[in-house]
């Protein structure tokens, strides 16, 4: 059983006891644990069960790689599902629960999948499930899904908060180990500006934990000087629990600080995701050990020898009182000697290499230690806690030779370098073939647009594993990033480490060599998503030899390490499996992030009321005061109608109409678009932009124009008003305001780029109200200070002056058919005019419209919408807008491609109006049919629906549409089935069914 | 054919699955065939199956540069739906997803089509009469969506946070038929189908030109010798310009990287796939337990598979709105896939002007719904010269100005 010791444990601090639980009940650990070591502290070695077959498992690793002990940890709003254990500091008031279980941790229904193993090979349920076909939605499907899934989902909003920041810097070194702090402290003396982060809590990585010496001293001490020196120098900024998520195009790399994980984070925020540019970017991320591939290689009490020694020196926990270690590799001794020098038991040295003759095998023997040459594991024995270890031959069937009793098996395949980041923007790998592992092949670096490498890697990132080779390969590392940003070296000189020799490493890929059938089902490869040996060598059988193939078919490393444990071991077996060597294989992709990051973090502040900041015009505070029914219109709000105690909303939005047609009404105008286009090429530019020629409009006029896109759609329209000969101020929809200024400065930028014209979006510069009725130069007659009068300021006319002392722009525009004035302010008046205009319009009925009234309105008078008579198939054409396409110019965006032949058909739809023959309103987005059905099927359609309404001016529905060969067919009946198919019928009319002859708007 | 079923499962685990062969063979390239597929993802694999299984053609290779289902097929977010608003379009999704519903029966390999429903919320006023007129449209088009309240919405999504401040959920265009399958099951099945019918499946396998006389193509040039054909079928989504441009014509597609994520596993808490347009992000929970989530294509053209982190998170924060408990999620692993963007953002299925040889691409970001549909329409244009599911797709519609434009109906990469 694991233990705490009595002594040991250089990351804890015995005098501050803190209290957690664990599956609800009460522990003690100490300030430092992290939740994996306390655990195991206490003896509880069962932390988790397996994803498939429900296998009872502990703790195998040290690190953030961890697949087995993944938990639950926190409550309600701030619960998190699959936490990895070895990577969560354990803090006062913890509170964690195992995952992937029912009733409990010990006793799991689940758990039946592993008797029932032998049926659920890799890719079984594509094999079966298929009959009856509704029991795969009904039956199949629910109870995969339940036994699948790790964690119980989250169910509350989250409590915390996360932020992100953005930094440049001249290097960034990822890895606080010795080869990191060695490359950040050579980077930093030569003058450069230096990020370094470390995933870990701690700095030094494993040179304190392996008892390596540099330049004469412990490596602890080292590390503490070197972070002290770093942290003096005023162009290097540290950073500890932060890990390198991501490398990205161009220097982009990503990285997760977990700053306050914890509930008493006092306002910090949870995570921070550092998003940073850096000219170079080093990778001193280390490596990863291996497992080794033997008969229950899972069974809680195995664990990765490395991390043994990590729990024995950080923690003071051992996993076991007697730890048998099997290995194939000299690192592995280090384990051994560790936990003799501890006073634990080990009762042997189980070997693969049938030479043994390194420094560390020496040192084993002579502390008396057993070495077992030549041997390996045939079976662990054990179900949720390791008993026993039977040893055979490595070469050999898994006869077994002896049988050794032991509660904990540290096991050691070799090192892996971790390539991750390396990776991730396309720096290629090469197989190393005498450390079997794969490391980045230094000639061929993920490149930035200058086509230089920028990524460089420092320590056992590169594959130098031993300390002195790390140290020295650092200092390489360093002198490579000096040299590319043209930097001489600093006066500090490269440390150096002191070691004892290895002899080489034996590759192992299974235990024993020869193992049959019946021993390989049971070699986990991948711990978490439970893929055996077996099931590696099945897919090959199969055809899926392509490792991507192989991996999507076994599940092998898509588990939440995403194969940080398994892959070389997985790939070794599909290699012997297909006759090829390993480097032929080749490895799947690596994919950021290199450790799963909160979403929270993703999506940092911009959540809630930031998640899209809401934009306002002046008047929205006022609007709110008055039961404004909001609509969002892009990022604004707008009013949809304005709501008066105990009214529906039909009722407000009818009451607005018809106070508009016959007395004044006020519409927050704000949100349209406002750009000016300045220049002496101006006219010109409009004239390419709009269907209209806009070149000609004389300064102090109006005139509406019509953008459309290449494709010659209709794209949007509005209002331009020259302002004088060389500015227009172009006004557009509410939603196309951002839109079409990057549309305009795209063509300015990439195909006018010699024309003079400047443009500046002007939106939120002014207030726009319009005043909107009958009376509405009364109103404004009343406010004083400009003569509004038809003779002074004729329909599509416009004019500066002041209004009740404010600074106006007055358009005389209409979108309602009544006599109408748009009323531009300076934003910051906007607020005194639109008061001065309720005050003093109060007997003459002033009352504010929403966009719905302003939308029936249009409707009424025929006048079009984009996006609702327009979708990005319609032409001006389709609308009886050809007055507005001039044809006098040679050219303008739309024009080629509105020549097209499916363009001019005349069998296109086109604009009409639509009445019920009831009077009702016609449903939305409704479709008027034809006779029969086309090849496929469908029933066959002559028009649609585009815009309906009621109409309170006409007391009944009016409909706009779009209607095959339209207006050749006034006094038709057309049906529109509603989606239940009743019909509804309607007649084709004129689109403009107020004032036709346009009397009102021009008085 | 092996016939895969519970019974033979059992079979094989007693004796340790030594009886299964391959899913599909692995055959070196014949000198000439009656017709070549390029490219061996789900649409042209779907095209040989239905070549041979409707007209008998059997002498058929399908040629891979990589490892079959590799492109999109196997990088996709795996959501089936057809609830679009053009004729055209409407009909080959639909057929497509009807393909689905009998698919893993017809090949005998589980493709887990399971139609667990997509839901398209409307936040927008704009976007409830989008949707409206979508669901009076799909009514006429025999494609069954409805039009539901944001109370059934939260009823068929308890996670997703209807009255969000920013855009809360006005109601949704509901499609109760729609779903995901298991995306490479897709290829493998199809795959296996095709190699049973005697086709060769030839992975690893480039091809470096197109050989033609008279305007006919004879055959192509490829990594592994020079292969002959009658007929020639491009089906290589992402790369689809360079061969055409092999083949001696251009086409009228950008290939951008589209971007996609899943979260760690967890127990299921969604049922049903949500696609939110205003903000820009769907999500959907895969049978293994991963949150499955994608929104937005890369602004720039380019042919790297990679991920890039922009588009992650304007994603992921418009999900986190929608969804507040994803928050305490992690992501697992982001990615991306080379999409083939035309102008109006519809495919191409069709004839080219080199005699013999026929393209279908241009899926952008939705073609994994509609592989079998897809490959139903190749195939008969590939086998009769028309089909009427391809007859709006053809390649020539650009310059008539014929488009079959989506945009009104789905405002996001799905």
């Amino acid at each position: 059983m694991s233990i705490r010791l009595n002594s040991g444990g250089r990351r804890i601090d015995r005098d501050r006891v803190l209290r957690y639980r664990f599956n609800g009940r009460d522990m003690a650990g100490f300030a430092g644990d992290t939740l994996a070591s306390a655990l195991l502290g206490a003896g509880q070695t069962l932390m988790g069960r397996s994803f498939k077959y429900h296998r009872p498992r502990g703790v195998v690793a040290s690190g953030p790689e961890e697949p087995n002990a993944l938990m639950g940890v926190g409550e309600g709003a701030r619960f998190e599902p699959n936490q990895r254990a070895p990577a969560t500091p354990l803090h006062e008031g913890l509170v964690a629960v195992s995952q992937n279980h029912w009733p409990s941790l010990e006793r799991d229904v689940g758990a039946v999948n592993t008797a029932l193993a032998r049926f659920l090979p890799a890719g079984f349920y594509y094999k079966t499930f298929t009959w009856p076909r509704a029991f795969w939605k009904h039956v199949y499907e629910p109870f995969i899904r339940r036994s699948a899934g790790l964690g119980r989902p989250p169910e509350e909003a989250d409590a915390d908060r996360y932020e992100h920041f953005n930094i440049r810097t001249d290097v960034v070194v990822i890895g606080g180990g010795i080869a990191g702090l060695t490359a950040a402290r050579l980077a930093a003396e030569a003058g450069l500006e230096v990020l370094l982060i470390e995933q870990d809590t701690i700095w030094g990585g494993r040179a304190p934990v392996d008892g390596v010496e540099i330049d004469g001293n412990p490596a602890q001490a080292w590390v503490d000087d070197t972070v002290a020196a770093l942290a003096a120098m005023p162009n290097v900024r540290l950073r500890l629990g932060t890990m390198a998520a991501g490398i990205y195009d161009h220097g982009y790399l990503l990285a997760y600080e977990r700053v306050a994980d914890r509930p008493d984070s006092s306002g910090a925020p949870r995570h921070r995701l550092w998003r940073v540019r850096a000219r170079r970017i080093v990778t001193a991320t280390g490596a990863i050990e291996r497992p080794l591939s033997f008969a229950c290689n899972d069974v809680p009490g195995v664990m990765l020898a490395g991390a043994v020694r990590d729990y024995l020196v950080d923690y003071g926990v051992s996993p076991g009182d007697r730890t048998v270690i099997v290995t194939n590799n000299d690192d592995a001794y280090r384990t051994a000697i560790a936990l003799h020098r501890a006073g634990l038991s080990v009762p042997a040295i189980v070997d693969a290499r049938p030479e043994i003759a390194g420094a560390l095998p020496e040192e084993a023997r002579q502390l008396g230690l057993t070495i077992l040459p030549g041997t390996g594991i045939a079976k662990v024995k054990g179900g949720r806690q390791v008993t026993g270890v039977a040893l055979c031959q490595q070469g050999g069937d898994g006869a077994v030779t002896q049988e050794i009793a032991c509660d904990a098996v540290a096991m050691s395949g070799g090192w892996s370098p971790v390539v991750h980041l390396w990776s991730h923007c396309g720096g290629k790998l090469i197989w190393d073939a005498e450390q079997a592992h794969f490391r980045p092949d230094p000639d061929r670096a993920p490149t930035g647009a200058d086509g230089r490498g920028f990524v460089v890697t420092a320590g056992a990132a590169s594959g130098a594993l031993r300390a002195d080779a790390a140290l020295s390969d650092a200092a390489a590392a360093a002198d490579r990033v000096l040299t590319a940003l043209d930097q001489t070296a600093g006066d500090a000189s490269p440390p150096r480490a002191d070691v004892p020799s290895e002899a080489p490493l034996a590759p192992v890929w299974m235990m024993p060599q020869r193992a049959g059938a019946d021993l390989r089902a049971k070699m986990w490869l991948d711990f978490q998503n439970d893929v055996k040996v077996s099931d590696v060598r099945l897919a090959a059988q199969e055809g899926f030899t392509s490792v991507e193939h192989a991996k999507r078919y076994t599940t092998l490393g898509m588990a939440t390490d995403q194969g940080k444990l398994s892959n070389i071991n997985g790939l070794a077996v599909l290699a012997d499996a297909r006759g090829d060597a390993i480097p032929q294989v080749g490895t799947t992709t690596f994919r950021p992030p290199y450790v799963p990051i909160s979403m929270g973090s993703i999506a940092g502040e911009a959540r809630g009321d930031l998640f899209q900041p809401i934009r306002r015009t002046p008047l929205h505070d006022w609007h709110e005061g008055q039961g404004a029914r909001w609509e969002p219109v892009g990022q604004w709000r707008r009013p949809y109608t304005y709501l008066r105690e105990g009214e529906g909303v039909k009722d407000a939005v009818n009451r607005e109409i018809l106070n508009t047609r016959s007395n004044v009404g006020l519409l927050d105008a704000s949100t349209l678009g406002k750009i000016v286009v300045k220049g002496p090429d101006a006219g010109r530019f409009l004239d390419m932009l709009y269907t209209n020629m806009m070149s000609t409009l004389k300064v102090g006029r109006c005139r509406y124009g019509l953008m459309c896109s290449e494709n010659g759609f209709l794209m949007d329209d509005g209002v331009v008003a020259r302002l004088s000969e060389d500015t227009f101020l172009c006004h557009t929809t509410t939603g196309g305001a951002d839109r079409i200024h990057a549309h305009m400065e795209e063509w300015l930028q990439t195909e006018w780029w010699t024309w003079k014209v400047w443009i500046a979006n002007l939106t939120e510069h002014y207030a726009q109200i319009a005043v909107v009725g009958p009376k509405a130069r009364t109103l404004l007659e009343r406010l004083g200070g400009m003569d509004l009068s038809r003779d002074a300021l004729p329909f599509m006319g416009w004019a500066d002056g002041t209004l009740g002392g404010l600074p106006v722009r007055v358009y005389r525009i209409s979108f309602s058919g009544e006599l109408s004035y748009e009323i531009a302010v300076p934003a910051g008046q906007g607020r005194a005019l639109w008061d001065r205009l309720l005050s003093e319009g109060a007997d003459l009925g002033v009352m504010p419209y929403g966009t719905e009234a302003l939308h029936v309105m249009r409707a009424e008078k025929g006048f079009i919408m984009i996006g609702d008579e327009t979708d990005g198939t319609v032409i001006p054409q389709d609308l009886g807008l050809d007055w507005a396409i001039s044809k006098k110019k040679d050219d303008y965006l739309g024009k080629r491609a509105q020549a097209r032949p499916h363009m001019t058909d005349p069998d296109r739809w086109t604009l009409v109006g639509l009445e019920t023959e009831s009077g009702a309103v016609l449903p939305e987005g409704a479709y008027a049919v034809a006779e029969g059905t086309n090849a496929n099927g469908q029933r066959r359609t002559q028009g649609r629906v585009t815009s309906t309404y009621y109409s309170p001016t006409l007391d009944r529905g009016i409909a706009m549409g779009l209607v095959w060969r339209g207006p050749e067919r006034l006094g038709e009946v057309l049906t529109f089935p509603k989606v239940d198919g009743t019909p509804v019928r309607a007649r084709i009319v004129s689109p403009v069914f107020y004032d036709p002859k346009g009397e009102k708007q021009d008085v | 054919m092996q016939r895969y079923s519970a019974f033979a499962v059992a079979r094989e685990a007693l004796r340790h699955h030594r009886g299964w062969g391959r899913a599909w063979g692995a055959p070196e390239p014949k000198a000439h065939y009656d017709t070549v597929i390029v490219g061996a993802g789900g649409h042209g694999l779907a095209t040989a199956y239905w070549l041979g299984k409707r007209f008998g053609i059997r002498d058929v290779a399908v040629i891979e540069k990589g490892w079959l289902g590799g492109g999109n097929t196997g990088r996709n977010t795996t959501i089936i739906r057809s609830n679009y608003l053009q004729d055209p379009s409407a009909a080959i999704y639909e057929k497509s997803r009807a393909l689905y519903e009998t698919m893993s029966q017809d090949i005998n390999y589980n493709v887990m089509f399971s139609p667990r429903g997509v839901m398209m919320l409307a936040q927008t006023e704009h976007e409830v009469r989008g949707y409206r007129r979508t669901a009076q449209a799909n009514a006429l088009q025999g494609v069954e969506t409805q039009f539901i309240s944001p109370r059934r919405v939260k009823e068929l999504c308890p996670i997703l946070n209807i009255d969000g401040p920013r855009y809360p959920v006005l109601g949704a265009l509901w499609q109760p038929r729609g779903g995901t399958a298991r995306h490479d099951a897709v290829a493998w099945g199809y795959a296996r189908a095709c190699s049973d019918m005697g086709m060769d499946v030839i992975q690893q396998c480039e091809v470096t030109a197109v050989r033609s006389e008279a305007g006919q193509v004879t055959g192509i040039e490829t990594t592994r010798g020079t292969i002959g054909c009658g007929r020639l079928g491009i089906v290589v989504a992402g790369h689809s310009g360079v061969l055409a441009d092999m083949a001696g014509f251009r086409l009228p597609i950008e290939s951008v990287a589209l971007q996609a994520l899943v979260s760690e596993p967890i127990k299921p808490c969604m049922d049903v796939v949500v696609m939110a347009n205003t903000v820009h992000g769907y999500m959907s929970q895969s049978d293994k337990g991963e949150m499955v989530i994608g929104g937005g294509a890369d602004g720039y053209n380019n042919y790297t598979q990679r991920g890039s982190f922009h588009h992650i998170e304007e994603t992921v924060r418009a999900l986190v709105e929608t969804f507040p408990m994803i928050s305490r999620l992690k992501m697992l692993r982001q990615w991306g896939g080379i999409v083939d963007m035309t102008g109006d953002r519809s495919p191409i299925i069709s004839r080219t002007p080199l005699g013999g040889c026929y393209i279908n691409c241009g899926w952008g970001t939705g073609g994994f719904k509609a592989i079998p549909g897809s490959g139903w329409a190749m195939a008969e244009l590939m086998a009769k010269g028309a089909s009427p599911l391809a007859e709006a797709f053809t390649l020539d519609r650009f310059r008539q100005g014929r488009f079959i434009d989506e945009s009104v109906a789905a405002g996001v990469a799905h």
